[in-house]
């Protein structure tokens, strides 16, 4: 935290957003007054169950699903191995394919846990292409549906470029051919429905810190029928899903973050709109050679991405950093190693554009205000990196 | 205290005692402090482990704890590839021409003080701060000096004698005004936990600090072995590769004589050591190029002035005669048995750093 400065304007609601004050207010009592263990069978933990399961309510009303169909986690990136593990693994079990169907442009939880299921367990991924938006296309997924897929994967919004996949028509076409559809819902949470029914998916990972939740808290929605193998055994918890004990106070938080959400999801994705409009028309304007990365329409209301060819984005990030802007590069870069981004080599930008992605997500504090501050800094910032000399390492 | 609230600094900082002391000072003195970490080219891995020692995810975690602690902001560089291509280039391409190379001095004229500083001003930062045991001082011209470091022991500045006004005038070195003992004690009352960590070492991008080893995997042509010669051509021997040689050296030279034999000088043309007596050994005068005057005048006359042959050697008493083309020559009151071409010729007038350059092959 840049501690000197005057202005800091957050512009990384994809990264984490803060709890909302409501959502605070709901998770205190079950720190210090409703302590108990939701497995303990006294009074304790009668309450502290009740508690678990008033928010696994909440959860299924809003996914339109049954409450014993939601799956309490850690993580997204939880959400994300127990569906791809659990499945493949039973499917290895139930002897019913080996294929696992995925994009390139999926969570690195959803990369890393199938490239370990490939490396030590000799499943077969297929990595279907996106396009220059970062679609997949539709018929690619039919065909690599067919016999001998285990389960497949597919990003609902993706977190770098914030393209919206049409995941109802895969559900629809993994469904014909039996195959499992697990969606990362992730960024999509708090924007998009999340209706399983509208969707039609067999199994779906969202994380309560992306929607003024609290950080450590997760849901995995799985279909009732399908049977996960768990990938951390232990207690009977959340059906013999995940072992562990119910952090209650994290659960209750993302049961009310997710209702808040979506109670005013009208209007807090109306102003997404309009700031974000705002901003991808301010950048696209006023830098030259700046473009917008993934679906022009189809993307996430809060979501704005560029990339700037011979900018590479840590050190744009730097200089907005240094400037009071908070943003996000489309690679990993804390460790000055700059790869350049996968998802964007995938949607088939060059190498050096790779290196050049900037995401900037609003949320619900960003004012218009900071929209400008913002426009000015990148434009500041893009002049400045250009000037600088010294070839990149990619 | 000074009051520099309005002045913006980024210190390099690499995780270790001295810069993160740089940091904690610029604080104390109330700059606005921006830790910055240059993730440079090393050897990742060689004979089939995992060898990096610069920049490991290690010291790159320690430095962002130490901002975090000193509550800055921290951002690491990406400078491998253009680390690889000035210095490392220049490494082997030296000694490729059978000379031996300081590669800090190349690091600081290339990377610090104009890749890094570039970056830093770019970040509307006033000055660029290192852990380098050296002082700048402003003249009464309003020029800037670059000054020996309070511990004698210490002194870097030897390896910043590329500097010029352009970059002394954004220069800062907090640490050159304390002694190592004493900056140590800093660490340790500001609660940085690198107060009792060791010095790093030279030649950061060689995994093992075996530049031999380096360049045999990395450039084996300059690892040819060829013919050890005396003076007037006469082979008396084979060496295993000019690098593995120093001027002055004796032992391990594998040459049967009646009377001792020293590595006089290294000829790259015909990929030969030439080895001579004692008498042979010692040079009076060299010259050097690449020359910079810190003050950005080359004198007009020859002047008295103390001259550094090497990282560590004493300063010795000589005449120095600026030449043109950014040249100089050095005549010493005394011989110097260990004048070693690559390496910097740097020109003290007491504390003061007048300038510096690259010691010249003698012509045959």
């Amino acid at each position: 935290m840049a501690a000197n400065l005057p202005v800091y304007v957050y512009m990384d609601h994809s990264a984490s957003t803060p709890t909302d004050a409501r959502v605070v207010e709901a998770m205190l009592p079950y720190f210090t007054q409703v302590y108990g263990n939701a497995s303990s069978a006294h009074e304790f933990g009668r309450k502290a169950e009740d508690a678990v399961e008033t928010a696994r309510e909440t959860v299924a009303r809003i996914l339109n699903c049954q409450p014993k169909e939601i799956v309490f986690t850690s993580c997204g990136s939880e959400s994300d191995n127990l569906a791809l593990r659990g499945a493949a693994w039973a499917a290895r079990r139930g002897g019913q394919g080996n294929r696992l169907v995925t994009t390139p442009i999926e969570h690195s939880a959803v990369t890393k846990t199938v490239e370990q299921l490939a490396a030590l367990m000799a499943f077969e991924p297929v990595v279907l292409p996106v396009d220059r938006e970062g679609l997949v296309d539709v018929e690619d997924f039919a065909n690599a549906c067919g016999e001998g897929a285990a389960v497949a994967s597919v990003i609902y919004a993706n977190n770098e470029v914030g393209t919206i996949e049409p995941i109802s028509r895969f559900a629809a076409l993994a469904r014909e051919q039996g195959v499992w559809l697990h969606t990362d819902a992730v960024q999509a949470a708090g924007q998009i429905t999340l209706d399983v029914q509208e969707l039609g998916v067999d199994m779906m990972s969202l994380s309560a810190h992306k929607f003024y939740g609290p950080k450590g808290a997760g849901v995995l929605y799985v279909r009732d029928g399908i049977e996960l193998i768990p990938s951390q055994s232990g207690g009977s918890h959340e059906n013999g899903r995940r072992a562990g004990t119910h952090a209650t106070p994290l659960i209750v938080g993302l049961a009310k973050a997710l209702e808040i959400a979506y109670d005013e999801l009208d209007a807090h994705v109306a102003q997404y709109r309009t700031r974000r409009d705002h901003l991808v028309e301010g950048i696209l304007s006023r830098v030259p050679g700046a473009l917008l990365s993934g679906h022009r329409e189809r993307r996430l209301p809060s979501h704005a991405s560029f990339v700037f060819d011979g900018v590479d984005s840590s050190r744009l990030v730097m200089h907005l950093d240094a400037k009071g802007v908070a943003a996000s590069g489309g690679s990993a870069c804390k460790t000055g190693n700059p790869e350049p981004s996968a998802t964007l080599l995938a949607m088939g930008y060059s190498r050096r554009e790779a290196i050049g992605g900037l995401r900037l997500t609003v949320g619900r504090q960003t004012t218009e205000a900071d929209v400008d501050y913002t426009i000015n800094a990148v434009v500041e910032a893009v002049e400045k990196v250009r000037k600088l000399s010294g070839e990149l390492t990619v | 205290m000074r009051n520099n609230s309005d002045k913006r600094v980024v210190v390099a900082m690499s995780g270790g005692v001295d810069s993160s002391v740089a940091a904690a000072l610029l604080l104390e003195q109330g700059y606005h402090v921006i830790g910055m970490m240059m993730r440079l080219w090393s050897e990742e891995t060689f004979g089939g482990g995992i060898h990096n020692r610069c920049c490991t995810p290690d010291q790159m975690a320690d430095a962002r704890r130490i901002a975090a602690k000193l509550g800055i902001p921290f951002y690491v560089l990406d400078t491998k590839a253009v680390f690889r291509n000035t210095v490392v280039e220049f490494f082997i391409n030296q000694h490729r021409a059978g000379l031996t190379p300081n590669p800090c001095l190349e690091c600081n004229r290339q990377i610090r003080f104009h890749f890094l500083l570039e970056n830093a001003l770019s970040l509307d930062a006033d000055f660029l701060a290192t852990g380098h045991y050296a002082r700048v001082d402003r003249g009464g011209d309003g020029r800037y000096v670059l000054k020996k470091a309070v511990d004698a022991q210490k002194d870097q500045s030897y390896v910043l004698s590329v500097l010029g006004q352009e970059q002394l005038a954004h220069a800062l070195f907090p640490v050159g005004d304390f002694t190592k003992p004493q900056v140590r004690e800093i660490a340790a009352r500001a609660g940085l936990p690198t107060a009792s960590k060791k010095d790093s070492q030279d030649l950061c991008f060689v995994g093992d600090n075996n530049y031999r080893r380096f360049l045999a995997d990395h450039a084996p042509d300059v690892m040819k072995p060829g013919p050890i010669v005396r003076k007037n051509g006469e082979i008396i021997g084979q060496h295993a590769g000019l690098p593995n040689y120093t001027i002055g050296q004796r032992k391990g030279l594998g040459v049967n004589s009646h009377e001792p034999l020293y590595v006089i000088a290294m000829n790259p043309f015909r990929n030969a050591l030439v080895v001579g007596t004692a008498d042979e050994l010692g040079q009076k005068v060299l010259t050097a190029g690449r020359v910079n005057w810190v003050s950005g005048e080359t004198p007009r006359q020859p002047f008295r002035a103390e001259v550094k042959i090497r990282y560590k050697a004493m300063p010795a008493p000589a005449w120095v005669e600026p030449l043109p083309d950014a040249r100089m020559r050095v005549s010493f009151d005394e011989p110097l048995r260990d004048i070693t071409p690559g390496q910097a010729a740097v020109v003290y007038d007491g504390e003061v750093v007048l300038g510096g350059g690259v010691i010249e092959r003698p012509a045959d």
